[in-house]
């Protein structure tokens, strides 16, 4: 079984205002976790919906478990939390059990239909996440927490083998987020589960990632964590005493 | 005249089965276009079958036979608004307003131009349930049982568009055909439902039940269940009501319906206070 789950190649894509990723080129491995880290504007969310087929490729190549992204059809394979409060309108009335099972349609073929096997697995993952008793609440009265763990339950309830989280906690509070960067880093242990995360907060994913990816446009940056604190590179870019900062909360 | 003398006209009954299958498809269809922010395209599709018709009353074909023309005209109609769109760098009520701007002056211009069926043009738009011809039941029936097939055939690829395109696509669903399907379902039920209503007030056949499902629903499919009864109660309620009160038939319904949803609002906010504002 091939352990390279994300290959680039000197991607670029371009918007009508200019290039935003220039020849980034970088490998995701088997069970790493790896954190997309960089400035606002850096490409990062772009990076991370091109590996989706979200945003069209300008040049280079990608691939998702070593088939490349135009033949790529496996998306049970895949799990994705994007920035959730952008996303859900407040007045839609699915419940969170329903909202949940959404993300058990990539394993279906035609007609789409859920069995009593997949209510099972819903109820599953909702207690492992502790949020059964969110069951039946209408995913417009969940706070910005509550949210996030029913979207990520949506994304893991398919047993994916890679999951990509799009500034996941860029609307909860340090605490919230920091437990939910403990749970990533337990799915993706326990589980086996390759993650791709990108956010802001480097010093915070630093103490679960096992690799970090600086991207600024082009990648500056892609190694473990202890690297990207020794980095000379990053040191420039951040400043000693900065970079000492961001690493010494690991 | 008493309620069960009403409902022994055969004009009556045929008016009640065909409102109540058109409503059904409009309040179901309505609730993923609420949803989808595309609440507008009855309307829009309305304007064009306002065209449409005007075409086909200009070629001499009337009645039944006009679905010939009006048919593949709004679906194609249909099929512009979301190619609009996805590549014309627009806006979902944009791209309404402009294939609704050509159908609506179409219309005036061929009206204008035709001059003789102006009094059938005009028929279309304030709709006579009462009318309803046998044959014109028979065809709402066979294009309502496809419609509700296809809905319950894709019903979770369109929950999950609705819920949010982009992690539809992520989960492998084709969201540009499943868009495609969405509007084209709703271009044939705004054709059917030119006769119920008329041009003028279709949107509302779409709009309203949605509009009060979503105030009480606690669930999408509870939600389509709740759309599809207050729609269907409107068009028995509202027909039964501009018979005893000799009202128009369309308008009565469209009220109906909006009482329906005024009394969600009412009722929401007593179940649901904390969630009301």
């Amino acid at each position: 079984m091939s352990t390279e789950i994300v290959a680039t190649g000197l991607l670029s894509c371009s918007y009508r205002e200019g290039r935003v990723l220039e020849d980034v080129s970088f490998q995701v491995e088997r069970g790493d976790y790896v954190g997309i880290v960089g400035p606002n504007g850096s490409g990062k969310s772009t990076l991370i919906k091109a590996l989706l087929g979200l945003v069209t490729i300008s040049s280079g190549s990608a691939a998702l478990f070593g088939t490349p992204l135009s033949g790529f059809r496996d998306w049970h394979r895949v799990g994705y939390l994007p920035q959730s409060l952008h996303l859900v309108n407040p007045v839609f009335p699915a419940t969170v059990h329903e909202t949940v099972g959404l993300g058990l349609l990539s394993l279906k073929r035609f007609p789409k239909r859920l069995n009593r096997d997949d209510i099972g697995k819903i109820d599953i993952i909702l207690e492992e996440l502790g949020i059964s008793d969110l069951r039946s609440k209408l995913i417009g009265e969940l706070s910005g927490g509550q949210l996030q763990r029913v979207l990520l339950a949506r994304a893991i309830v398919n047993d994916p083998e890679l999951l990509v989280l799009d500034e996941p906690t860029a609307a909860l509070d340090p605490e919230t987020r920091g437990r939910f960067y403990a749970m990533i880093a337990d799915i993706n242990r326990s589980r086996g589960v390759t993650v791709l995360l990108v956010t802001h907060d480097s010093g915070a994913i630093g103490e679960h990632a096992s690799k970090m990816l600086y991207l600024d446009k082009k990648v500056l940056f892609y190694g473990s964590f202890d690297q990207f604190c020794c980095s000379p590179e990053m040191s420039s870019l951040f400043g000693e005493h900065s970079q000492h900062l961001m690493c010494h909360r690991h | 005249m008493n309620l069960l003398e009403i409902l022994s006209y055969g004009f009556i009954q045929r008016a009640l089965l065909a409102g109540t299958l058109i409503a059904l498809l409009c309040s179901v269809l309505g609730v993923f276009l609420v949803l989808r922010r595309l609440s507008l395209i009855g309307d829009g599709l309305a304007h064009v079958t306002f065209g449409s018709t005007a075409i086909a009353l200009a070629l001499k074909f009337y009645s039944v036979m006009s679905l010939l023309v009006t048919m593949p005209i709004v679906l194609l109609a249909s099929l512009g608004i979301l190619k609009l769109t996805e590549k014309g760098r627009l806006s979902g009520d944009a791209a309404i307003g402009l294939v609704s701007a050509l159908g609506i002056s179409a219309g005036i211009i061929l009206a204008s131009v035709g001059g003789g069926y102006n009094v059938d043009l005009l028929s279309y738009l304030f709709g006579n349930i009462l009318s309803i011809r046998s044959e014109e039941v028979v065809i709402a029936a066979l294009l309502c049982l496809g419609v509700m097939l296809m809905l319950t055939l894709y019903y979770h690829e369109l929950f999950a568009i609705s819920f949010s395109d982009e992690l539809a696509k992520v989960s492998g669903i084709h969201t540009s055909f499943i868009n495609s399907i969405l509007v084209l379902l709703t271009a044939l039920s705004v054709v059917l439902a030119m006769k119920l209503v008329g041009i003028m007030l279709i949107s509302s056949l779409l709009i309203v039940p949605a509009a009060g499902a979503l105030q009480l629903a606690r669930g999408f499919k509870v939600c389509i269940m709740l759309a599809a009864i207050q729609g269907c109660s409107s068009v028995i309620i509202g027909i039964i009501i501009s018979i005893m009160a000799n009202l128009p038939a369309s308008a009565t319904i469209v009220l109906v319906n909006l009482l329906f949803f005024a009394a969600a609002c009412i009722i929401r906010r007593f179940i649901y206070p904390a969630h009301s504002n």
